[in-house]
């Protein structure tokens, strides 16, 4: 049962919720923020408290918080099985993957070569990551 | 982009690694946790160091969403992986956690990505739909 749970299937299905829950979150966070405004700007005009309430009171930014939460009680519950010098720099970097992918797809974000390449290098570096 | 923008992302990048070894030594002390007591989570969050370290991560979430407002996710999500090195740091030297070598490669290797990443742009401009009027003097 315990080399189960340590077990290199049972890891990297608790760094899949993380990544899935944190992609979803990030997309919708990234989303929102680019619905609402460059921050500094907002706070320039109305002050903190404005800048504050631009963010709250956004819908779609609560759906990525409400994923985000998700992501971080999958990544509690994989940090009381697995260490973490593998679970935080897999998730985080696998993370970087598929929100490139994500960010092409759905943000429409300009995805040039140059990233590409980096996320292909985060990639390689995921996989030595978990040896 | 800004030295108080690069500022920005510089704490986004230490924040989130010092959050999470704070939650490591958390969930450590707690022991492992199994799906048929999955609530014990919830008893975590109330834990000195788990609740240290969300304390950090809001501070991360905080600059992350200011990041966010004026670059890409693209461009702001492989520039925080330099976190990545502080917690080998810290996962090698606080937590006494075996770093092979190969962890090491694919550290090093993540951190050039973080390079090529911030030599870029940081923000893809959209084009906006031109007035109805505008459309009519290019055409």
């Amino acid at each position: 049962m315990n080399e189960l749970h340590h077990s290199g299937l049972t890891n990297a299905a608790m760094i899949a919720c993380i990544v899935a829950a944190a992609t979803i979150g990030d997309v919708m966070i990234a989303s929102a923020m680019r619905q609402i405004g460059d921050l500094d700007d907002i706070k320039a005009h109305a002050g903190l408290l404005g800048a504050i309430k631009a963010v709250i009171t956004n819908t779609r930014f609560f759906c990525g918080v409400a994923a985000m939460a998700v992501s971080f009680f999958s990544l509690l519950f994989a940090l009381s099985h697995a260490d973490l010098s593998l679970v935080a720099p897999a998730s985080a970097s696998l993370t970087v993957v598929t929100n490139t992918i994500a960010g092409k797809v759905f943000l429409k974000e300009n995805v040039d070569r140059r990233r590409w390449l980096a996320a292909l290098c985060v990639c390689f570096g995921v996989a030595l990551l978990a040896r | 982009m800004t030295f108080r923008r690069y500022l920005v992302l510089a704490f986004v990048s230490v924040a989130a690694p010092l959050g999470d070894t704070f939650l490591d030594v958390g969930m450590k002390s707690i022991g492992p946790v199994s799906l048929t007591h999955i609530t014990t989570l919830f008893h975590a969050v109330s834990t000195p160091w788990v609740l240290a370290g969300i304390v950090m991560l809001i501070g991360f979430f905080a600059s992350y969403l200011t990041a966010l407002s004026w670059a890409d996710l693209t461009f702001v999500l492989p520039a925080t992986s330099l976190g990545n090195v502080v917690v080998a740091l810290l996962a090698r030297f606080w937590r006494h956690e075996d770093i092979s070598l190969s962890r090491w490669a694919g550290i090093f290797l993540i951190t050039a990505a973080v390079g090529f990443v911030t030599q870029g742009p940081s923000y893809t401009e959209h084009e906006k739909p031109l007035p109805a009027r505008d459309v009519e003097e290019v055409y």
